[in-house]
């Protein structure tokens, strides 16, 4: 697998949205973006996808794509059951999806008691396990998470980060979160977007997913939202 | 619909039918300017052949003018959401075809197409056109970001993602464009009858109102409101029946 690597400036309506930066991501780690609403972090993620983002972008991007992606909205389809929503990728490719695979991942994402229901009966949590089997199903060198959770309650929201990290341990990933206890959670690298630019912060020395009261991880979130508040222009 | 619901439609008809046949009687308006309600029930009865064959004929150029229209507006919402750049050139020239009035078509219709029912069905294609292609294109228009976004991740081909995407979530859409067109349907048949020709409920109505058989004239009248009243529903149910799942 090839790493990621991105450097460069977005600029969107003649201004740029923030200072030239440079990312990598490495194969096998799981790296948080995190940082304030409205700063470009579903800019850079959308730049990564090779998504339209409204503005241009001068500088380059070499590495792992194409990508899977899973966003806030589960962009489930009302009219596909479970099964057939899991399988969309391989639907909208006009080929097969692998039956056995996809009774696998039903199975791992715990869905396969509802396979064959559809999303309107379905609750805000298994929705996003609905996203998850079919980001799983795509199979892709690098997933992009575009603030998946952060439309759950908090207990949910812990459940499907352990589910993730379970399902996506090993894979290259890329989450994009305003949430520093997700990012101190989940990440082996978390990067800072603030309005001054990319900044690396440690993430905690244990393996992910982390208790969210271990001391490591509560020192680790401190310091980040320490950091958010700093680069808060005035 | 309810049984209460039914009852309290038949007693404001009712209500409508006495009031109207209690001005006739208190005015003595003359029946060939206004006939009361028994007069047009007689008129219904006496010709009821010449009505149920106007009706017949009448019916046929909705349905068809109807399908032409709906499958017309239909293709071009898709071909206009397909290709950005057509629906930037075309969206002048739907808007001008729209302001052109219908009744200022229909003489130019019949010269071209004959006496026959195709100018008819012709009209009534035009006028079901706009509001399928318009409601149509508007829902077509509206995919879910989140969805379009997960589309092209996915690799997913422009045609692949009208089929799989944009039009099932458009189909809500399409249902109300078909709805209200069948609302104008009877109408566009009527003013091709009204224009040209010897055939259908709006000929029976412009020859009786010729020749002072205002009671025949409503009761043609009270027939095309049937239908399009009949016609609405029908395709209402319809489609609501075939897109619940979409919705």
């Amino acid at each position: 697998m090839t790493p990621l690597a991105l450097a460069g400036q977005v600029v969107l309506n003649g201004r740029p949205l923030f200072p030239p930066i440079r990312l990598e991501l490495a194969p096998g780690r799981w790296t948080a973006l995190l940082g304030p609403s409205g700063v470009g972090k579903s800019t850079l993620l959308r730049l990564i996808a090779g998504l339209p983002i409204g503005g241009s972008f001068t500088g380059r991007i070499s590495g792992a794509r194409p990508v899977a992606l899973m966003a806030q909205d589960p962009g489930l389809l009302p009219w596909l059951t479970v099964r057939q929503n899991a399988a969309l990728g391989a639907r909208l490719r006009g080929e097969a999806a692998d039956p056995a695979r996809l009774d696998a991942i039903l199975a791992r994402t715990g869905l396969a008691g509802h396979a064959a229901r559809y999303p309107a009966a379905l609750s805000g949590g298994q929705r996003q396990r609905v996203a998850l089997a079919r980001t799983l199903m795509e199979d892709r060198p690098l997933v992009l998470l575009d603030e998946p959770f952060s439309a759950l309650d908090a207990r949910m929201r812990l459940a499907m980060q352990d589910l993730a990290a379970e399902l996506l341990a090993g894979r290259m990933v890329l989450m994009v979160t305003h949430d520093p206890a997700e990012a101190a959670r989940l990440a082996h690298r978390i990067c800072l977007l603030t309005e001054a630019g990319l900044t690396a912060q440690a993430a905690p020395h244990i393996a992910a997913p982390r208790p969210p009261a271990h001391p490591e991880v509560l020192a680790c979130q401190g310091a980040l939202l320490t950091r958010l508040i700093e680069a808060a222009p005035a | 619909m309810s049984l209460r619901r039914i009852a309290s439609l038949v007693l404001i008809t009712l209500g409508c039918l006495l009031a109207w046949q209690g001005l006739v009687i208190a005015t003595g308006v003359p029946h060939y300017i206004l006939p009361g309600p028994g007069a047009v029930a007689g008129a219904m009865i006496s010709h009821q052949t010449v009505l149920a064959r106007a009706a017949l004929h009448t019916g046929a150029e909705i349905v068809a003018g109807f399908a032409i229209g709906a499958a017309g507006g239909a293709g071009l919402a898709v071909a206009m959401a397909a290709f950005p750049r057509l629906a930037a050139a075309l969206r002048p020239a739907l808007l001008f075809s729209q302001v052109i009035p219908i009744f200022a078509l229909a003489p130019l219709l019949t010269l071209w197409l004959g006496y026959g029912m195709a100018p008819k069905i012709a009209v009534t294609a035009l006028i079901c056109f706009f509001p399928v292609a318009s409601a149509f294109m508007d829902g077509l228009l509206r995919t879910s970001p989140a969805c379009l976004d997960l589309a092209q991740t996915m690799g997913a081909g422009r045609w692949r993602a009208m089929w799989h995407l944009r039009i099932p979530m458009a189909l809500p859409g399409l249902g109300s464009g078909l709805t209200l067109a069948a609302v104008y349907a009877p109408i566009g048949a009527v003013i091709g009858e009204w224009v040209g020709g010897s055939e259908g409920l709006g000929a029976v109505m412009i020859h009786a109102n010729g020749r002072m058989r205002i009671d025949l004239t409503f009761a043609a009248l009270a027939l095309v409101t049937l239908i399009a009243l009949a016609f609405h529903g029908l395709v209402g149910a319809l489609t609501r029946r075939a897109l619940a799942r979409f919705s």
